[in-house]
């Protein structure tokens, strides 16, 4: 037994550095990030409303539509409108109308750690957040925060109704209000179904492989603001 | 031969028959403006309801889209309307008895021919102008404008509201070019018959037998469909289509398939060419006894 006692010491202090790894390691990656998301959120609270400008691109595979200039209006806690000034839009249901003051506009959620990542060149923390709400529409959203300038980069959100959206924000002139310069929308389009033949349209040469593009294809619709207006 | 048309264009406006047509497409073009005004919210939700994944706002039942849907119904049946004046041409004169009178006169065979195909033609623009009145015109008074939403078969294209016009004046500039087609094959028949039945209800059934095969997806048929003129008449529609760029941004006043429309109006140029052409050469050579 005598022989044994330095190899059981030996093990108990592994057993030590290793429990205090994985504890290092589990706090790290569960930390409630609450304090960080609220400090976005009290950020994006220094605006009751705004009103924006901006050019509108739409890249989705099944749709021809010209640039368009829209008109955005938004006012606390989660009332976002946007406008096409004087024409038809044509916009994925539910996506376009996230934004990232309502996506903060309850407490009601669980936030916790995911990690850090680097997006165009600025170290960020990931941050999934959980609403609590069973009747929220919105399952998962997982954040990209710059923490030392409480800005959004990026955000994935998985709603029940409406597939799974991703926001990549650009910031400039209004970083300080934490209003983007510039917003690409990403959506998966391969469930999107198209009508046949309802307007008695048999064309030949109607692009026959656009079926096989919209299985691969994200649809995208880039927003570039200006003219903000902010209250 | 301006006075000779002149005259022949008198002969067909005296005829109430004339009116016919222009009553018609009153009557069938109202009618639906009034059916989409009344109760035109059921048609769109029937339209875009099965792209439920998408989001529309703005004026979608505009103008533009309801001069499209009457042209999409109306230029199947206005070749009947042309057909009933052009086809009775030459045959409603043998019909008269009036032929061999009138070829009495100090002018060739040909330019009194041609005289008639002119005015036949001139009738079919007019009509078709008419048309471009009550169904552009009219639905754009009644259902103001907005920019312009298709459904395609596999995509959707929307056209800036500045964008649509000019697609408009070539697309009815195209369908006179095929109703001017139409109206040279109900010419030529019109040389073979007495009466005025005979060839209008044969150019009818050669227009719907032509169209029957040029739209069955069978691949013996798609040999010839490209020499059918009845093929060709449908690509007024590719006015209504736009080019994209490598961004998927369509390009205003692009059209998708440019070549094809030429393609198109080269073959109905020829047809016109080769119906009137035959109808000349075999009038020259005919026996007058009526």
């Amino acid at each position: 037994m005598k022989h044994f006692k330095p190899y059981i010491k030996a093990i108990g202090k592994v057993f030590i550095v290793f429990m205090v790894a994985m504890y290092t390691y589990v706090n790290a990656y569960t930390q409630d990030m609450t304090p960080l998301v609220l400090k976005v959120k009290a950020k994006l609270d220094q605006v009751n409303s705004y009103t924006a400008d901006g050019v509108m691109k739409t890249d989705i595979v099944f749709i021809k539509a010209p640039i368009s200039k829209v008109k955005v209006f938004y006012k606390k806690p989660n009332t976002f409108k946007l406008e096409r000034s004087g024409g038809i839009s044509l916009l994925p249901k539910g996506g376009v109308s996230i934004n990232m003051s309502n996506m903060l506009a309850t407490t009601n959620f669980t936030a916790f750690a995911a990690g850090e990542e680097t997006i165009k060149g600025v170290k960020v923390r990931v941050v999934k957040l959980i609403p609590m709400s069973e009747s929220s529409d919105v399952v998962l959203t997982t954040m990209y925060i710059d923490e030392a300038n409480l800005l959004i980069m990026k955000a994935v959100t998985t709603t029940k109704e409406n597939g799974t959206y991703e926001m990549e924000m650009t910031y400039g002139k209004f970083a300080n209000y934490g209003l983007p310069d510039k917003v690409v929308f990403s959506f998966n389009t391969k469930d999107y179904k198209l009508p046949k033949g309802i307007t008695l349209e048999f064309e030949e040469g109607a692009k026959p492989n656009d079926a096989n593009l919209l299985k691969n294809k994200k649809g995208r619709v880039t927003i570039n603001y200006f003219n903000y207006v902010v209250n | 031969m301006w006075q000779l048309t002149s005259i022949e264009l008198y002969k067909i406006f005296r005829r109430p028959r004339t009116y016919i047509s222009f009553a018609a497409i009153t009557a069938l073009i109202g009618a639906v403006q009034l059916g989409l005004k009344v109760d035109g919210q059921s048609y769109v939700d029937f339209m875009i309801g099965s792209i439920s994944s998408l989001e529309i706002e703005g004026n979608i039942l505009n103008g533009y889209l309801i001069c499209y849907i009457i042209l999409q119904m109306l230029l199947v049946q206005v070749p009947l309307l042309v057909t009933l004046i052009s086809a009775d041409m030459i045959s409603g004169e043998a019909n008269m008895g009036t032929l061999r009178l009138v070829l009495t006169k100090p002018f060739s065979r040909t330019q009194w021919l041609l005289s008639k195909f002119f005015a036949a033609s001139i009738y079919t623009l007019l009509l078709l102008t008419w048309m471009a009145c009550m169904a552009l015109f009219g639905s754009m008074l009644i259902f103001g404008t907005d920019d312009m939403m298709l459904l395609k078969s596999s995509y959707i294209v929307i056209l800036d509201d500045t964008d649509v016009f000019w697609r408009y004046v070539g697309a009815f500039g195209f369908a006179a070019v095929s109703m001017v087609a139409v109206a040279a094959l109900g010419f030529l028949l019109s040389i073979f018959s007495e009466n005025s039945i005979g060839p209008i209800v044969t150019t009818m059934s050669i227009i719907v037998f032509l169209t029957v095969l040029s739209t069955m997806n069978i691949p013996f048929y798609n040999y010839i469909r490209p020499y059918l003129f009845v093929t060709h008449m449908n690509n007024w529609k590719e006015f209504f289509d736009v080019q994209v760029n490598a961004e998927n941004q369509s390009l205003t006043g692009t059209i998708q398939n440019s070549s094809r429309i030429i393609n198109s109006i080269i073959v109905l140029l020829l047809h016109i060419v080769a119906f009137v052409g035959a109808a000349v050469v075999i009038f020259k050579k005919k026996d007058i006894t009526t």
